[in-house]
């Protein structure tokens, strides 16, 4: 391409490419060069060089076809049978949700006023709404980039509420989110620092050690943070001690959940948390390559929570006409929108369009679902861990207290779980993620997810195909 | 002068009730698999797979609905959303076509069903593509390095602001380096993400020619400066061609200089972020790459940087072996780390893949001559309509892909203000016009952005019908300050959405604060 350009190429994005209107528009604006259009932009700062550059594909078969080409170079966890999970899960995703998802009014727009995005807005309320009955909390916010954005957050609510700066944080959180949280805690030169103290994971159990806990906690501590199901799949079963430990330092207790678990699992809510985070991708969102993380924020209908978020947040209200029902913002000011940087940190862009197949998915299960969903994964993984820790030289770590998730030891096999992954790719299978170099205390140990995407001959094809290269 | 007819219009009015409120006990609108018989022999009951303290008790009080009720009620909410079935002209968010042919690509399995810890070799149909589009935005920025963790440009900004604190802490000079300079016009999410980053704020505020002096900057600069977060063209067009100037000085004080290209769409193929020396850059892929918007994300802010950062930047890559395949490299021991997990919003970088391919460097030119070409258009004709002015209209020189103007003599005359205008537009199927960011420097200020997207006979209509709304202001201002009247609701009432004991951000909130009975 030429950098003078003196006319466009008609292109099926572009109305105004067309010959015609291209030369109403110069005409009625008194241009006779288009450059005459840049006259802002000094000669110097323009780029004259020669462009190296992909070639146009402007037809839409042409395209079609090369982006399925390159793509179709991918093996989904369609074509093959998917364990890893790890922070991104495999799980059904009803057609309901991918429809409106795909719908363009949801998909396309910015921002209307509240009256033309009223279908939107209500969308946000459903969504805050049905997931504060999940987590059994009052004030939910809209969502935030991902669940370890949503914990980074929190913790920095909590700094603010209580003006702390330490924060502990299990040994047994996600370390990809904990390395999101780092981030978001900062750096000790610097003006809002917060130090981590990491607390110990019961060896026997998979959970807190709450003698660890106790013995760090001290009334400069900000909050505590845990994971319930950590990322070794362990459900929280000391929660409620863990609520009265933190009560009594005035520390804020964050939890973080995966509210896939909670027809079946005790609500954060009901058990004395102050701070829920979690994950929004297991409701009715695609993993993506990791594409679908989203998360959220929610606690208590109280002042010192509400004048801390960070996001967003969408009221039910009326409109001028009694009895009409309207959504509107509340809390703006305290956004980045409202007052830059003396706000409550920042937002933006973040994943709203996620709550539309959010809201879908939690009304189609309902709390019927929610149980059923719930049981059908316990039973299902607890199946997956009891077939595996049966084949000789393999081990699952915590053979009980976990969701869907679940630490097996290849250690005894003397094989690498890499060795293992690489055998069972070639028959079809994700093995499940690697932990010997994020956790080199538990040696040749892989992380399995097991869903209600898989069958009991899923898993059975899994335990044969894990004896026959374990051996 | 009004140039269109003036089509009926009135929003879809469903009265939808809240999804809540459509429960009857015992409907069913998902069933999870059945549990095979030996499963359930071999671990029995699931109750019994959990620990008895954790049990939920209390059901969640979701809605309980048939599978097409749910399917209807979504339907009907996204019917209640104008957004782009109409005209939106949405300045700063540069409105664009997003091509259906890519929701049939990322609608697909090999998209969908993607793990993020998959093996590189299963992997590399989306490696290759996040590479490739990488080396496209190298081409267009001149920078050395893209990576797509961001969820959006304000995250974006923060990977700045982070590598920032990586960088100066590299050289032992962070707790000194503790300032980041901005301008007023300067997007909220610079200085709040460098706020919230740790460093100190200083913004500078608009002078004269329209952005603020090199004195200022010089006078704002030292041995404290960590950074320059700077976006050109600012929002209401206007160029600092002082630029250049800018980033020699932050560079001679030891700061790094970060260019918000969220304007980009007017000066695509004209300008490139590192020819005026700067170190970073972010575009966002979700406005000027044809990604969508959603509403508010899945976004994605792509970071570029040169060399010199490239150490910095948040992990894992995607680079390309010497045989041609396509890999992860971890982040070293310098880098930020995470800002967010994983590798980005994937399917909205291989939407913008596509849209970049579809466009091509020609597409890329034409694109921005018409989108600047469409403002200046829409700049004769907005100052023909009487009570309406352009920003800071002592700057003569033609404005870029965005102009703010002002409604703020029409306000005077007749009291009615920008929202009310922005409202009553939209009784005629044309969505919110953006305002300005705080702070507003223009009275009851409003910033159309045409793009390359709409028709002329779109702008013309949007013109239409602003044109229509200021004489409805000056015949009927009562019409125009109780509209919407043909929208799906009317205004917002009087509640103060600030008191706590009226906000609800939940349902479970308003019923307990207004006293509705659970059904």
């Amino acid at each position: 391409m030429n950098n003078k350009s003196p006319i466009p190429n008609p292109h099926p994005f572009m109305a105004n490419s067309a010959l015609i209107s291209y030369q109403e528009m110069m005409k009625v604006a008194e241009v006779s060069d288009i450059e005459e259009l840049f006259e802002q932009i000094p000669q110097d700062h323009r780029f004259v060089g020669k462009w190296k550059f992909e070639d146009q594909i402007a037809s839409e078969a042409s395209l079609h076809k090369h982006l399925t080409e390159i793509l179709s170079k991918n093996k989904s966890g369609q074509d093959f049978t998917n364990y890893l999970g790890a922070g991104c899960w495999q799980h059904y995703v009803p057609a309901i949700c991918d429809e409106m998802v795909q719908r363009t009014e949801f998909s396309t727009p910015v921002w209307g006023t509240p009256s033309s995005d009223h279908g939107r807005n209500q969308v946000w309320f459903e969504f805050c709404s049905q997931l504060g009955e999940l987590v059994s909390m009052d004030f939910v916010g809209l969502p935030l980039y991902s669940y370890g954005a949503a914990a980074g957050h929190a913790i920095r609510m909590a700094a603010r509420i209580n003006g702390r700066k330490r924060v502990l944080i299990a040994g047994s959180v996600d370390p990809e989110r904990l390395k999101v949280i780092k981030t978001y805690c900062g750096y000790s030169e610097l003006d809002g620092y917060i130090e981590i103290e990491m607390v110990a994971i019961d060896e026997k159990t998979g959970g807190i050690d709450l003698a660890d806990l106790k013995a760090k906690i001290k009334d400069d501590v900000t909050a505590f943070y845990c994971e319930s199901p950590n990322y070794f799949g362990i459900l929280e079963s000391s929660a409620k001690s863990i609520a009265e430990i933190t009560s009594g330092v005035g520390a804020e207790f964050i939890i973080g959940v995966d509210p896939i678990t909670l027809g079946v699992v005790i609500a954060p809510g009901d058990f004395g948390a102050d701070i829920v985070v979690g994950t929004t991708q297991s409701l009715g969102v695609h993993m993506n390559a990791g594409g679908g993380v989203g998360g959220f924020i929610a606690t208590r209908d109280e002042e010192r929570y509400a004048r801390e978020y960070p996001t967003l947040q969408v009221s039910l209200t009326e409109t001028i006409v009694p009895g009409e029902m309207a959504f509107g913002l509340t809390l703006f000011e305290q956004s980045s929108y409202g007052s830059r940087e003396h706000g409550k940190d920042w937002t933006g862009n973040s994943v709203y369009l996620w709550t539309v197949a959010n809201a879908t998915y939690m009304s189609l299960l309902g709390p019927s679902g929610f149980k059923d969903i719930g049981e059908a994964i316990l039973q299902r993984s607890h199946y997956a861990a009891k077939k595996i820790g049966e084949i000789p030289g393999v081990k699952v770590k915590w053979s009980g207290g976990f969701f869907k998730e679940f630490i097996v030891d290849f250690n005894a096999t003397k094989k690498s779980v890499a060795q293992i992954n690489k055998a069972l790719l070639a028959k079809k299978i994700f093995g499940g993620k690697d932990l010997s170099e994020e956790f080199t205390q538990y040696g040749q140990s892989a992380l399995y997810c097991v869903t209600e995407i898989h069958t009991q001959v899923d898993i059975d094809a899994l335990v044969e195909a894990l004896k026959e290269v374990t051996r | 002068m009004i140039k269109s007819k003036i089509r009926k219009y009135h929003a879809p009015v469903w009265d939808e009730p809240l999804v809540m409120d459509l429960s009857v006990k015992g409907r069913r609108g998902s069933l999870a698999p059945i549990t095979e018989a030996e499963i359930s022999k071999s671990v029995g009951d699931a109750s019994g797979l959990l620990n008895s303290a954790l049990k939920r008790v209390n059901p969640p009080l979701l809605p309980e609905i048939s599978e097409f009720e749910a399917q209807r009620h979504y339907l009907h909410l996204s019917q209640q959303t104008l957004g782009m079935m109409g005209i939106s002209l949405f300045g700063t968010c540069t409105m664009k076509y997003n091509p259906r042919v890519n929701e049939r690509i990322v609608g697909q399995h090999f998209v969908t069903e993607m793990h993020p810890y998959q093996s590189p070799e299963t992997m590399q149909g989306i490696f290759e593509i996040i590479y490739r589009f990488d080396t496209m935005l190298r081409e267009l920025s001149g920078l050395d390095k893209f990576i797509f963790q961001a969820g959006g440009g304000a995250d974006a900004a923060y990977i700045q602001a982070t590598i920032t604190r990586a960088y100066h802490a590299d050289r032992g000079e962070l707790a000194q380096r503790n300032e980041i300079i901005t301008t007023a016009q300067a997007h909220p999410c610079n200085p709040a993400t460098a706020a919230a980053a740790g460093f100190k704020i200083i913004t500078l505020p608009l002078e004269a020619d329209g952005y603020p002096s090199l004195e200022a900057l010089k006078a704002a600069l030292s041995n404290r400066t960590a950074a320059l977060m700077v976006n050109n063209p600012d929002d209401i067009g206007i160029y600092n061609p002082n630029i250049r100037q800018w980033v020699d000085l932050v560079h001679a004080a030891g700061g790094l200089c970060f260019y918000d290209h969220a304007n980009f769409n007017g000066v695509m193929t004209r300008i490139r972020a590192a020819d005026l020396g700067f170190d970073a850059c972010m575009y966002m892929l979700h406005k000027t790459f044809g990604g969508q918007k959603g509403g508010g994300g899945p976004a994605v802010g792509a970071y570029g940087c040169n060399e010199k950062l490239i150490k910095y930047l948040p992990g894992p890559r995607v680079e390309k072996a010497e045989d041609g395949s396509f890999y992860l490299e971890s982040e070293g021991k310098q880098s930020v780390g995470r800002v967010r997990e994983f590798l980005g919003n994937v399917p909205v970088v291989i939407r913008a893949y596509s849209w970049t391919r579809a466009m091509g460097i020609e597409g890329l030119r034409d694109a921005a001559n018409i989108s600047v070409l469409a403002n200046n258009y829409m700049e004769k004709r907005l100052l023909a309509i009487p009570g309406v002015t352009k920003g800071l209209s002592e700057l003569t020189q033609r404005r870029l892909e965005m102009t703010r103007y002002s409604l703020g003599e029409l306000t005077a005359e007749t009291g009615v203000s920008c929202i009310d205008i922005q409202n009553r537009m939209t009784d005629f199927g044309v969505d919110a016009y953006w305002l300005s960011h705080e702070p507003w420097f223009i009275p009851e200020p409003f910033t159309p952005e045409a793009g390359e997207l709409w028709s002329i006979e779109d702008i013309d209509y949007w013109i239409d019908v602003l044109e229509t709304v200021c004489n409805e202001a000056r015949s009927n201002p009562e019409l125009v300050k109780t509209s919407p009247h043909n929208q799906v609701v009317h205004r917002q009432g009087g509640t103060n959405l600030n008191d706590p004991s009226k906000w609800a951000t939940t349902y479970r909130a308003y019923k307990r604060k207004y006293g509705v009975e659970n059904k």
